[in-house]
C-alpha cells in the first residue's frame, strides 16, 4: 500500500508518496532531503529525530509519515529566520559549547525550544529535566545547560516585538 | 594575539546547528542499494543458513552468507605480535563460517533496494542453530573442563602477559597492612549516539568507502588486505562522525562484508547499524577482574602493589582487544611512588562480544582500582584519604620520573592539583555536615580521585614491532598549504570526530603564519587527501596530530621568511612572526603571508636562486615518549539509604593538560569524561545471562545517563608543560573518564561507611547499594 | 528499526473507525498516539494488519469538569493532563517518559494498552474510574476494576475503541504519586499513588495504588485498611505502609528483584501516603 501525504514542512507544502510503515524521520531524510534530523536508536530513547509537530516537539522515530499527513512539521533546517539568522538556541550552543560530535544536537535544540515555549525562565533543574529524552554522549549536557540558559536569557523575537 | 589558549567557537559548529552536518547516513549515491546484517540469536551454535526464500522476496538483490565471502584474502586482523609472548588468536571473517560464538555475530548480509525492503528479507533468511555449550563468566572459562568458545584453539586462554618492577614479595612483605580486593570493571558499551554506518562504493576496480570510523586509514590499509587489493586502489573517508569513544577505533566486519558485496554486485552499498545491532555487535569495553593486593607501612608509606588482571575479551579479537589491559599496566603504581608494583594479565574467551578499546581503555579499569585501594587503605590505616596521598604522591621535583617498571614520566605536580581543587572544596566543612545530617538520616560521603594516565600514543619505538608489539608505527602526519592568496590548508592524519579539531588545529597553524585561525581550514578524515596518518584516539591528536602541524606549519613559517628575508633585504633569522605578518624584526616594514604566497605561486622567479615555487610543507612526527595529564576530582553524593538511589550533587575536577590549546575546547572534553564514567559507575552495564543471551540489547535497558542525572560540574585547570613535544601539550580526552568512576565509588562508599558498607562494585545501581545495605547490616 | 508492513486508514467518524477495524479482523489495531503499539511494531515484536487511526474523529480530545467527574478524551495528549492543574493527575502526566513522548502519547491508548508499569492504568484504578468503550454492538463503560486482565491484556474487544476516560474529581483529597526510576526517563521499577481525606481527625477514604507490582495495577488494600479510621500520622502511616507488597506479585527484572519491589513498594507508599497526607516526612 502506498499513500500519498501533504505535509508542511517548515513552512513549505511538501508532497510525498510512502507506505504506512514509513517513520517521519526516514521521509524527512530520505524522501524530502532533510537530513539534519538523526536516528540514534530503535526504541524512542535518544531523541536524535526530535522535530516539532503542529509546533510541540516529538520523536519523529515514533510517528508514522502518515499520521503527519495534513499537519505541520519543524525541523532543525527550518529553525534559522528567513535570512538564516540563527535561532536564539543555534546561537546559544554555539557561544557556550553546547555540542562536540553534532549528533544529538539538532534533536537537543528541537526539544530545546519547546522547552523554551513552555517554560520561558527556566531553572536549571527544569532544563535538565525538560531534556531527559535527549541523550547526548560528548557534552555530559553541562554546556548544553548553558546554551539553553544562554538561549533563555535572550527574549524571544516575537516578545522583543510584542 | 595569539590564537593557541584563546576559548575560540568552533568552525565546525554552523553547519552542524542549522542540521548541515554531513554524516555517513546522510548521503546517497545513485543506484545505492541497502544492506542489512542477520545476526545470531544464539551464543554457541553451529549453523546453517537458508536464504533461498529471503532471495526471492520482493526487491532483493542478494543474501550472502560466510561461505559466499569465502574469497576474502585474509580474516579479520588483530595488530599485536608481542615479543616472546603467545597469543592465541582466534580466525575471524567477516561473516561467519559455520559457527556463531556470540549473539549478533553476523550471519548473512542481505542486499536490496530499500530499508523496508531488506528489513524484510532478512527476516525471511532461515538460520538452524545447533547449540554448543556456552561459556560467559571468564574465571569459569579459565577452569579446566569449561566449554570452548574456539574448539580449534584448546584452551579458553589467550595470552599472558606481565609488568613489572621491583620485588613485590619483599615489598609486601615490608607492610603492615596489605588490603587485598577483588575489583570487578564492568561490560560496557561506547554507544555513541550516531551509529555505525557505511557507504561502500567499488568501481572500475576501485573502493571508495564511506565510514562513521576514528581510524579512515587503518581501515584502508586493512581493506586493502583483507580483500586482496592494493592500497592505492581503496579511499576511505569518515565524514562528519558522530561520536565514537573507541567504538569506532575498530576494523569492522561490517566494513569488509558491504564492501565486497558493492563488488559484487557492482552497485554502491549501504549499511547502518540498528541500536540494537550496536549493542549486540560493535565491540565493548572493560570487563577485567582484578585481584588487587595494595602494601603499606603502618604510617602510610605504599611498598608494593600487584594487580591479576583476568580480562574477558569475548568471542573474538578486534582490532586491539587482546592490548586493552596492558595499556592499564603502564600506568598501574598511578600517580604514587610505589617501589614494587606488578601487573599479570590473563586473557579469556568467552561467548559474548569482542571488548576492545573504549574511551579510556585499560587506563579507567587501573585508576578505578588503585584510587578505590588507596581509600580502602587510608580506612585500614586511619589515615585521612587525602593525607594518605599526600604521603605517596610522586614528587613534583623528580620529574622526568621513570616508575617501578620503567615507564617515564614526563612532568606532572599531582600536590598542585589537589590544592587546586581544595581551593573549590572545603572538605572540612563538608565532614562537619556530613556527620550533621547523618543524625538526620541523610548519607552523604565525597570520594577523591588523584590519577594520572598515559596518553599521546605513541612512540613507536616502544608500542611498535620490537617494543610492545604493535604491528604498526603510532607517529602522525600534517600538511600544511598555503594557497596564492593566503588562505591556509591544512591536512591532518588524525580524524576528529566532535573534539574540534576544525578549531584547534586552525589555532596551532594560524599562529605560526600570522594569520586568523578563520582562514585556515582544517581536512581530516580522507585517505585521498593529505599523507598517511594513524587516527584519533588514544588522547593523541593534540600531543601528536598537534605537533605535527606545528612542526609543518614552522617549516611553511621558515621558507615564507626566507622569502620575506629576499625580497626586503633583511636576514631570514631578523624575520619575526608579529601581528599578521613577517616582519624585520625592530622595523614597521613586513609582509603578509597572502603577499609571500602570492611571489610563492604567481612569481616564483622572485624567490631566492634554488628555492621551489609554491608554499607547502609537510611534517611526520614521531615523539619520544609518551605524556602523562594527571589531575585531582573530587565527587559528592547523596543516598537514598531506603532505596538505594545515588544521586551526584557536586562533581569538581582539576586537570592538567599541559599548555592549554583551547580552554573551552578542554573543559567541554572534560564534562563529557566524567558522564561517561559516572555513567559506568552508576547506570551503565552490559549484561548476558547464563546462556549468553544480551539482557541490555536496547537504550531503554543499557542506562546512559541523561541530562537529569548528573550536575553541572566544577572545572579548573593547572598547567604543567610536558617536555616532550614543542606545544606542552598532553591529552584530554580520556582524562574525565580515566578519573571519574573512582571518585563516584569512593563517595558512595564514604557515604555507606557507617553502614557497614566498606566496599561496593560498578555499576552502583539502587538494587546493588540496596543490596550491600542489607548485607552489611545483617 | 522498520516495522512490517501493514495497510492504514484515517476514518472521519466513530462509526466508520469501528467498521474498519470489524472489516479488519483479528490483526486489525487502533492507532491513537502510537507511543506504546508503535515501539512494539519497530522492534517487530507487534505485527498488525491494519491501523485505524483515530486522529480524524472529533470531540475524543479534552478534559470537562462535570458533576464530580473528569471526562477526559481518549486522545488527550499526557501533556494536556501535565498543563491542566489536577493535582495528583497532572503530576503523574508529569512522570511519564519525556516531553517529547507527553506530547505524543495518548490516555486512551496508554490504557487500552494496559502496561503494569505505566502509570494510567494506576491512576485510573485508584481513582475507581472508568472507560467508555464503542462497538459495533454501541457503548459500554467498563469499571476500572474490571478493565486489566492480565500483562497488555485488557477488557476492551477487538473491534472496540476507548472514547472516554471518567476520573472523579476526588475533592477534599490529598494526593502523590511516588514513581521509582532508574533514570528519570524511565519506566517505573515501582510506583505508588496515594490519595486520601480526612474527616474529623481520621482517615475517611484513602486509596493506594502500584504500578508494576504485577502483571496489572493493583490496590495496596491492606494499606488501605490499616489507615481508614486512623488518625492520618507519620506513625499510622508508616505502620500501614509495612502491608503495602500484601497480595503483590512482582515479577524480577534487569533493575530490580522480587524482594527489592516488594521493599521499595513500601517505602514508596510511605512516602506518598506522607506526601499526600501533607506532612512532613
Amino acid at each position: 500500500m502506498r499513500v500519498t501525504i501533504r505535509v508542511a514542512v517548515n513552512g513549505e507544502e511538501r508532497v510525498a508518496e510512502v507506505e504506512p510503515r514509513d517513520l517521519l524521520v526516514h521521509t524527512l531524510r530520505d524522501e524530502l532531503g532533510l537530513t539534519g534530523t538523526h536516528v540514534g536508536c530503535d526504541t524512542s530513547s535518544c531523541g536524535a529525530c526530535t522535530v516539532h509537530l503542529d509546533g510541540e516537539a516529538v520523536k519523529s522515530c515514533t510517528v508514522l509519515s502518515v499520521q503527519a499527513d495534513g499537519h505541520e512539521v519543524t525541523t532543525i533546517e527550518g529553525l534559522a529566520g528567513e535570512n538564516g539568522e540563527l535561532h536564539r538556541l543555534q546561537q546559544g550552543f554555539w557561544e557556550k559549547h553546547g555540542l562536540q560530535c553534532g549528533f544529538c544536537t539538532p534533536g537537543m535544540i528541537m526539544a530545546a525550544a519547546d522547552l523554551l515555549e513552555r517554560n520561558p525562565n527556566p531553572t536549571e533543574e527544569e532544563i535538565r529535566h525538560g531534556l531527559e529524552g535527549n541523550l547526548c554522549r560528548c557534552t555530559g549536557y553541562h554546556n548544553i545547560v548553558k546554551a539553553v540558559q544562554h538561549a533563555a536569557a535572550v527574549k524571544a523575537p516575537e516578545e522583543v516585538t510584542a | 594575539m595569539s590564537a593557541v589558549g584563546s576559548a575560540i567557537k568552533r568552525k565546525e559548529d554552523p553547519r552542524m546547528i542549522t542540521g548541515r552536518g554531513n554524516y555517513t547516513d546522510d548521503m546517497v549515491l545513485p543506484g545505492m542499494l541497502h544492506a542489512v546484517f542477520v545476526r545470531s540469536d544464539e551464543a554457541h551454535a553451529k549453523i546453517t543458513v537458508d536464504a533461498s526464500e529471503a532471495r526471492r522476496r520482493p526487491g532483493i538483490l542478494a543474501v550472502f552468507t560466510g561461505e559466499d565471502l569465502g574469497d576474502v584474502a585474509a580474516p579479520m586482523p588483530m595488530a599485536w605480535v608481542p615479543p616472546g609472548i603467545e597469543v592465541k588468536t582466534p580466525e575471524r571473517w567477516p561473516i561467519a563460517r559455520g559457527e556463531v560464538n556470540h549473539v549478533g555475530d553476523p550471519v548473512a548480509l542481505v542486499v536490496g533496494r530499500s530499508r523496508g525492503e531488506v528489513a524484510d528479507g532478512a527476516g525471511a533468511v532461515v538460520v538452524e542453530y545447533d547449540p554448543l555449550p556456552v561459556v560467559t563468566d571468564p574465571e569459569a572459562a579459565l577452569e579446566d573442563g569449561s566449554p570452548l568458545v574456539h574448539e580449534a584453539l584448546g584452551t579458553n586462554r589467550s595470552h599472558e602477559w606481565s609488568l613489572g618492577g621491583g620485588d613485590i614479595d619483599a615489598g609486601l612483605a615490608a607492610a603492615d597492612v596489605v588490603v587485598e580486593r577483588r575489583i570487578v570493571n564492568q561490560r560496557i558499551s561506547g554507544a555513541p549516539i550516531e551509529p555505525r554506518s557505511a557507504i561502500a562504493d567499488f568501481r572500475a576496480d576501485e573502493l571508495t568507502l564511506w565510514s562513521s570510523t576514528q581510524v579512515p586509514h587503518f581501515v584502508r590499509l586493512f581493506m586493502a588486505i583483507v580483500l586482496g587489493t592494493s592500497e592505492d586502489k581503496v579511499r576511505v573517508v569518515a565524514p562528519d562522525v558522530g561520536g565514537g569513544f573507541g567504538a569506532k577505533l575498530q576494523f569492522c566486519a561490517e566494513e569488509v562484508a558491504v564492501s565486497w558485496a558493492s563488488r559484487k554486485l557492482g552497485r554502491p552499498v549501504k549499511w547502518t547499524e540498528t541500536r540494537a545491532e550496536h549493542m549486540a555487535a560493535c565491540h565493548h569495553g572493560r570487563d577485567q577482574v582484578a585481584y588487587v593486593r595494595m602494601g603499606a607501612t603502618k604510617d602510610g608509606k605504599l611498598t608494593a602493589l600487584h594487580v591479576k588482571i583476568i580480562a574477558d575479551f569475548g568471542a573474538y579479537f578486534g582490532m586491539l582487544t587482546p592490548t586493552i589491559p596492558e595499556l592499564g599496566a603502564f600506568v598501574m603504581t598511578g600517580v604514587y611512588d610505589i617501589p614494587a608494583v606488578k601487573t599479570d594479565i590473563i586473557g579469556a574467551f568467552t561467548n559474548k562480544c569482542m571488548t576492545d578499546a573504549i574511551r579510556g581503555a585499560g587506563r579507567p579499569e587501573a585508576t578505578h582500582l588503585i584510587e578505590v585501594c588507596i581509600d580502602q587503605l587510608a580506612a585500614e590505616l586511619e589515615i585521612d584519604r587525602l593525607e594518605l596521598r599526600r604521603r605517596n604522591f610522586i614528587a613534583a621535583d623528580s620529574f622526568p620520573h621513570e616508575v617501578a617498571y620503567g615507564v617515564i614520566y614526563d612532568s606532572g605536580n599531582y600536590q598542585g592539583t589537589l590544592d587546586r581543587m581544595l581551593e573549590h572544596f572545603d572538605y572540612g566543612a563538608f565532614t562537619e555536615e556530613q556527620a550533621r545530617l547523618r543524625e538526620r538520616g541523610i548519607y552523604r560521603g565525597v570520594g577523591f580521585s588523584t590519577y594520572t594516565e598515559i596518553c599521546g600514543l605513541a612512540p613507536s619505538r616502544v608500542t611498535g614491532p620490537e617494543g610492545f608489539g604493535l604491528q604498526t608505527g603510532l607517529w602522525e602526519s600534517a600538511v600544511v598549504r598555503v594557497h596564492p592568496t593566503g588562505a591556509v590548508t591544512v591536512f591532518t592524519g588524525t580524524s576528529g570526530h566532535g573534539q574540534g579539531h576544525d578549531t584547534v588545529f586552525a589555532q596551532i597553524a594560524a599562529d605560526r603564519l600570522g594569520v586568523s585561525p578563520d582562514v585556515v581550514e582544517v581536512v581530516h578524515g580522507d585517505t585521498g587527501t593529505g599523507p598517511m596518518g594513524l587516527g584519533t584516539y588514544g588522547s593523541r591528536s593534540m600531543a601528536v596530530g598537534g605537533e605535527s602541524i606545528a612542526k609543518a606549519a614552522e617549516r611553511v613559517a621558515e621558507k615564507a621568511k626566507q622569502i620575506v628575508a629576499h625580497q626586503l633585504e633583511a636576514a631570514p633569522e631578523d624575520i619575526e612572526v608579529a601581528e599578521g605578518t613577517f616582519r624585520v624584526r625592530g622595523t614597521d616594514k613586513g609582509m603578509a603571508l597572502a603577499e609571500i604566497s602570492g611571489i610563492a605561486h604567481v612569481r616564483p622567479e622572485l624567490l631566492p636562486e634554488g628555492m621551489e615555487p609554491a608554499l607547502e610543507e609537510h611534517a611526520f612526527y614521531d615523539p619520544e615518549n609518551f605524556v602523562f595529564p594527571f589531575g585531582a576530582h573530587a565527587c559528592e553524593v547523596e543516598v537514598d539509604v531506603e532505596t538505594g538511589r545515588v544521586t551526584v550533587t557536586k562533581y569538581l575536577a582539576v586537570d592538567d593538560c599541559g599548555n592549554p590549546l583551547n580552554p573551552m575546547l578542554i573543559d567541554g572534553q572534560v564534562h563529557g569524561g566524567i558522564t561517561q564514567g559516572i555513567g559506568q559507575a552508576l547506570y551503565e552495564q552490559i549484561r548476558y545471562d547464563d546462556a549468553g543471551q544480551l539482557i541490555t540489547g536496547t537504550l531503554v535497558d543499557y542506562a546512559l545517563p541523561t541530562a537529569a542525572e548528573v550536575p553541572s560540574f566544577v572545572t579548573d585547570r593547572t598547567v604543567t608543560p610536558s617536555p616532550v613535544n614543542s606545544l606542552g601539550v598532553k591529552g584530554i580526552g580520556e582524562a574525565g573518564t580515566i578519573a571519574s568512576s573512582a571518585a563516584v565509588v569512593n563517595a558512595v562508599i564514604d557515604a555507606l561507611r557507617p553502614l557497614g558498607v566498606s566496599y561496593i562494585d560498578m555499576p552502583c545501581t539502587p538494587l546493588r547499594v540496596w543490596t550491600a545495605i542489607q548485607e552489611a547490616q545483617r | 528499526m522498520i516495522p512490517a508492513s501493514f495497510d492504514y486508514v484515517r476514518p472521519a467518524s466513530l462509526e466508520e473507525a469501528i467498521r474498519a477495524l470489524t472489516d479488519g479482523g483479528a490483526d486489525a489495531r487502533p492507532l491513537a498516539g502510537g507511543h506504546s503499539l508503535l515501539p512494539l511494531m519497530k522492534l517487530r515484536f507487534a505485527a498488525p494488519s491494519l491501523l485505524v487511526d483515530l486522529q480524524g474523529l472529533p470531540g475524543l480530545s479534552g478534559i470537562q469538569r462535570e458533576n464530580g467527574t473528569l471526562r477526559v478524551g481518549a486522545l488527550t495528549r499526557h501533556a494536556q493532563l501535565q498543563d491542566a492543574g489536577l493535582g495528583v493527575i497532572s503530576e503523574t502526566a508529569h512522570k511519564i517518559a519525556d516531553q517529547q513522548v507527553r506530547n505524543r502519547g495518548t490516555i486512551g491508548g496508554s490504557l487500552a494498552h494496559g502496561d503494569s508499569a505505566s502509570d494510567w492504568p494506576t491512576v485510573l484504578l485508584t481513582y475507581e474510574g472508568s472507560v467508555t468503550v464503542q462497538g459495533a454492538d454501541g457503548q459500554r463503560v467498563i469499571e476500572a476494576g474490571d478493565l486489566f486482565k492480565e500483562y497488555l491484556t485488557t477488557s476492551v474487544g477487538q473491534g472496540e475503541i476507548v472514547t472516554e476516560v471518567h476520573l472523579p474529581t476526588l475533592e477534599g483529597y490529598g494526593g502523590a504519586y511516588e514513581k521509582f526510576t532508574r533514570r528519570a526517563e524511565d519506566w517505573a521499577m515501582v510506583g505508588v499513588l496515594a490519595v486520601v481525606k480526612e474527616s474529623d481527625g481520621v482517615v475517611s477514604d484513602v486509596r493506594v495504588g502500584l504500578t508494576h507490582m504485577a502483571s496489572t495495577p493493583l490496590r495496596a488494600r491492606a494499606v488501605e485498611e490499616a489507615l481508614k479510621g486512623q488518625p492520618l500520622t507519620a506513625e499510622s502511616i508508616a505502620s500501614a505502609a509495612e502491608h503495602a507488597d500484601e497480595g503483590t506479585n512482582p515479577a524480577g527484572d534487569l533493575n530490580a528483584t522480587t524482594d527489592y519491589k516488594r521493599h521499595l513498594a513500601r517505602v514508596l507508599t510511605r512516602r506518598a501516603l506522607t506526601r499526600a497526607a501533607g506532612i512532613e516526612g
